[in-house]
């Protein structure tokens, strides 16, 4: 009996606090609706991204008032990485005035918020990752697989591959493993890898983990028989380290492991210890904190102790650093959006527009104090990836060494298949195909 | 003798009043009420769950036999009325969800074989089979997800007969109405021989087989039924909730979500399956958001979920302590003694 009158005191407290929380209205706030996770099996990745992303949040406000005067706000959501948490914070947050972007950081999040977003004309944003066909503009208006599709990271994979072995026509005859996750984000590369392999003539074989991945016994065994030539690990969480453990036990060697750009972390490598070294993965922005941009965030954040990491050693870290860029991304995006239609709190398709403008040369990115964290973008109404540079590091048993230049991906070639796939998508759902970014966005 | 039928017709009676105000409640008011964020994110999948909770309550709480299954036939469910719809052009949607939920009810019959030699923890763990095989060959075979590169299919839009459900109210409506249906066939079902025979094959196989009660046909019925509900259920989930559907989504977490549900609600009990959902789905998203006005800035959401599993944890073994068998039974207790309160002179006699 008192345990169920306090449940009911309970529901009511959490109804009044519901109703107080969603009328709290403020103007010129710009709000980044978060949709993290802390907890579960990835939640290395959580805390390093959405602490990087919420640090340099906080730099623009302590350090510039916000954006132009327009503070930035943001709530987080804990998703678990699961689609249905994930949903469960969209469908919460979703009415929150001033919202910018979302930044779910979860491929099967991503897929389900996709007819959502569009209905209410808001920017998702995939960094790194999403769904392939969407860096087709004319298709997708609001969503933004910015610097990385998982495309243009498979082709840079084999161009260093390539490149290791002295030059794309040395890839005949060779033999590739791809270690894929076995979660939607793991499965999206499984067609190009096979276009690749008929284009460069290397004979291919994709093998699954099922999630999370902290037993592969059977899959290493199978690569030991197989004998490839190369592993590209295309991995995600707890299924890192194992692999690179594995990987020791039936003694391959780690310098012949590519690990793709979710398996490049610190939190990947450490773990597995000494199976680690030597092990190369591709990367968009690079690991460290001597670049200003971080440094402010050090002195200006976490100096007034507002630091979101707990561990003040994972400061530009992998994921930190992806955060870091992810933000930078954000801001500039809205503010090339208030360029043009004011410095004020702007509505989700203005968002959208800035995105669709977000061209960040080296110069301008030396200005953001970001020179060598990451390249450029160069968004455009139509490719909404950005033909972002991708780079290799090299785990030396305590910290990530770059090793190559930044490589382009094979954009040409990549092309004509993201059209093939985004104008089926455009056919099915009944979308009509923007012919100019000024076109108007149908419903 | 007299008096035991009005007892027993005055308990019939107030049955039917508590489901009519029930519905009336759920179609007149919380649509009208219930903000987009409640009946999008919190009462479609309550629904859902609770109409699975059902199935799963037919096959476990009456007749007796443990599944750890659920999960699979809820994507069987949800992947057969995905594929139907796309392969038979013009399909409507009320024969699709009835034909997925008899492909549920098909694969369930077959995953249902076992339970005619194994019983109980033996039976639970030969229905992981089904949990396991389902979900492989969703992966495996591209053809269940229309060759989707990631696996990931998008549902369909709702309608029916030309009247489109698009909006969270008609959606809610529209699973209201789903789940409101089968609930009282399946009460209907209950209270018949069929019925009769699958508490008599729970509480006592052999006597039942000395009364003449078919066990093989009784065992399968169950589980044929069962499977259809959560086969319903799960096109539910995946065309009015999610809107999109991954097999991971039907991993065995959710078999145990489901089991849990049935286990904390009341076993055996309809309205505990309602219950139990209730407490599984919407307990912890008002924890979750009285958690984050309240400490939200002290501590990061992390943390804020920790805490909440282990309350929710603490509060499972609350309830269960206080009422095995769960929360259903302890608010008829409640209820009981309150009504005692009020009238005493009508209630003499209240067992304890």
């Amino acid at each position: 009996m008192s345990m169920l009158r306090r449940l009911k005191m309970t529901m009511g407290a959490a109804l009044a606090v519901s109703l107080a929380s969603t009328l709290a209205v403020h103007a010129d706030e710009q709000f980044f609706p978060l949709q993290s996770y802390r907890v579960g099996p990835y939640a290395a990745g959580g805390t390093g991204f959405f602490g990087g992303f919420i640090d340099y949040l906080n730099l623009v406000n302590i350090r510039d008032g916000g954006i132009n005067g327009v503070k930035l706000t943001w709530d987080e959501g804990e998703t678990q990485y699961e689609v249905e948490r994930g949903i469960e914070v969209y469908e919460r947050l979703k009415s929150h005035p001033g919202i910018a972007a979302w930044n779910p950081l979860s491929v099967g999040i991503a897929y389900a918020m996709i007819d959502r977003i569009t209905k209410d004309r808001v920017p998702l944003i995939t960094i790194n990752h999403g769904r392939t066909d969407s860096t087709d503009g004319r298709v997708f208006p609001y969503v933004f697989p910015l610097l990385l599709n998982p495309y243009s990271e498979t082709s840079g994979i084999v161009n260093y591959i390539a490149s290791r072995e002295g030059g794309p026509d040395k890839l005949k005859g060779k033999k590739i493993v791809v270690l894929y996750h076995g979660s939607p984000y793991g499965k999206e590369t499984i067609p190009i890898y096979k276009l690749l392999a008929d284009k460069y003539a290397f004979s291919l074989e994709q093998i699954e983990v099922p999630h999370p991945g902290n037993e592969q016994q059977s899959q290493w065994l199978s690569i030991r028989r197989a004998k490839p030539d190369y592993v590209v690990l295309r991995g995600w969480g707890v299924m890192n380290p194992v692999a690179l453990k594995t990987a020791q036990k039936v003694g391959f060697p780690a310098d012949h492991i590519i690990g793709n750009v979710w398996s490049n972390s610190e939190e990947d490598v450490i773990p597995a210890g000494d199976a680690a070294k030597g092990y190369v993965a591709i990367t968009t922005q690079a690991s460290g904190s001597e670049y200003p941009v971080l440094q402010e965030v050090i002195k200006t954040v976490y100096g007034a102790n507002k630091g979101n990491l707990e561990d003040k050693k994972r400061i530009g870290s992998v994921y930190h650093n992806l955060g870091i860029v992810n933000g930078i991304l954000n801001v500039e995006a809205v503010r090339i959006a208030q360029a043009k239609f004011g410095k004020r709190t702007l509505t989700g398709d203005e968002v959208r527009w800035g995105f669709e403008h977000l061209q960040l040369d080296p110069a301008r990115v030396e200005a953001l104090g970001a020179k060598g964290l990451f390249h450029s973008i160069n968004v455009t109404w139509d490719n909404h990836e950005g033909d972002g540079r991708v780079t290799f590091q090299q785990w030396d048993g305590s910290k990530w060494k770059v090793v190559s230049d930044w490589i382009a991906p094979d954009w040409a070639f990549l092309r004509p298949i993201i059209e093939r796939s985004s104008t089926a998508y455009a056919k099915e759902h009944g979308i009509k195909v923007r012919t100019s970014g000024d076109d108007p966005v149908s419903q | 003798m007299a008096a035991l039928a009005s007892t027993q017709s005055r308990r019939v009676s107030a049955e039917t009043l508590g489901i009519g105000i029930a519905i009336v409640a759920a179609y007149g008011v919380v649509p009208l009420a219930g903000s987009d964020y409640l009946l999008d994110a919190v009462l479609t999948p309550f629904l859902a769950l609770a109409l699975a909770a059902v199935g799963l309550n037919v096959l476990t709480g009456y007749a007796g036999q443990v599944s750890l299954g659920s999960a699979a036939f809820l994507a069987v469910g949800a992947y057969a009325a995905y594929n139907l719809h796309l392969r038979i052009p013009g399909l409507p949607l009320l024969v699709d969800l009835v034909l997925a939920g008899s492909i549920a009810a098909a694969v369930g019959i077959v995953f249902g074989l076992p339970s005619l030699r194994l019983r109980g923890f033996y039976l639970a763990v030969s229905t992981l089979a089904a949990q396991f095989f389902v979900q492989w060959a969703l992966t495996k075979f591209g053809w269940f997800s229309n060759d989707n590169a990631s696996g990931v299919i998008d549902a369909p839009p709702l309608s029916i007969a030309g009247v489109s459900f698009t909006n969270p109210v008609e959606r809610y409506v529209f699973s209201l109405t789903v789940v409101v249906v089968l609930s009282l066939v399946t009460l209907r079902l209950l209270r018949s021989q069929s019925g009769r025979n699958f508490v008599a094959v729970r509480d006592h196989e052999i006597a039942a087989k000395v009364i003449g009660v078919p066990i093989l046909r009784t065992k399968l019925l169950a589980f044929g039924i069962s499977s259809f509900l959560i086969g319903v259920a799960g096109v539910l989930w995946a065309f009015a909730y999610l809107r999109t559907v991954e097999p991971a989504g039907f991993n065995l977490d959710r078999s145990f979500q489901i089991l849990f549900i049935i286990i904390i609600g009341g076993l055996a009990s309809l309205r505990g399956s309602f219950v139990g959902a209730a407490f599984i789905v919407v307990f912890p998203l008002l924890l979750s958001r009285v958690g984050a006005a309240l400490l939200g800035s002290v501590f990061d959401s992390g943390v804020l979920e920790m805490s909440q599993r282990i309350l929710i944890g603490v509060l499972i073994i609350a309830f269960l302590i206080a009422e095995p068998r769960g929360l259903i039974a302890l608010w008829d207790r409640t209820w009981a003694r309150t009504w005692a309160a009020v009238w005493p002179a009508k209630h003499p006699t209240i067992p304890t």
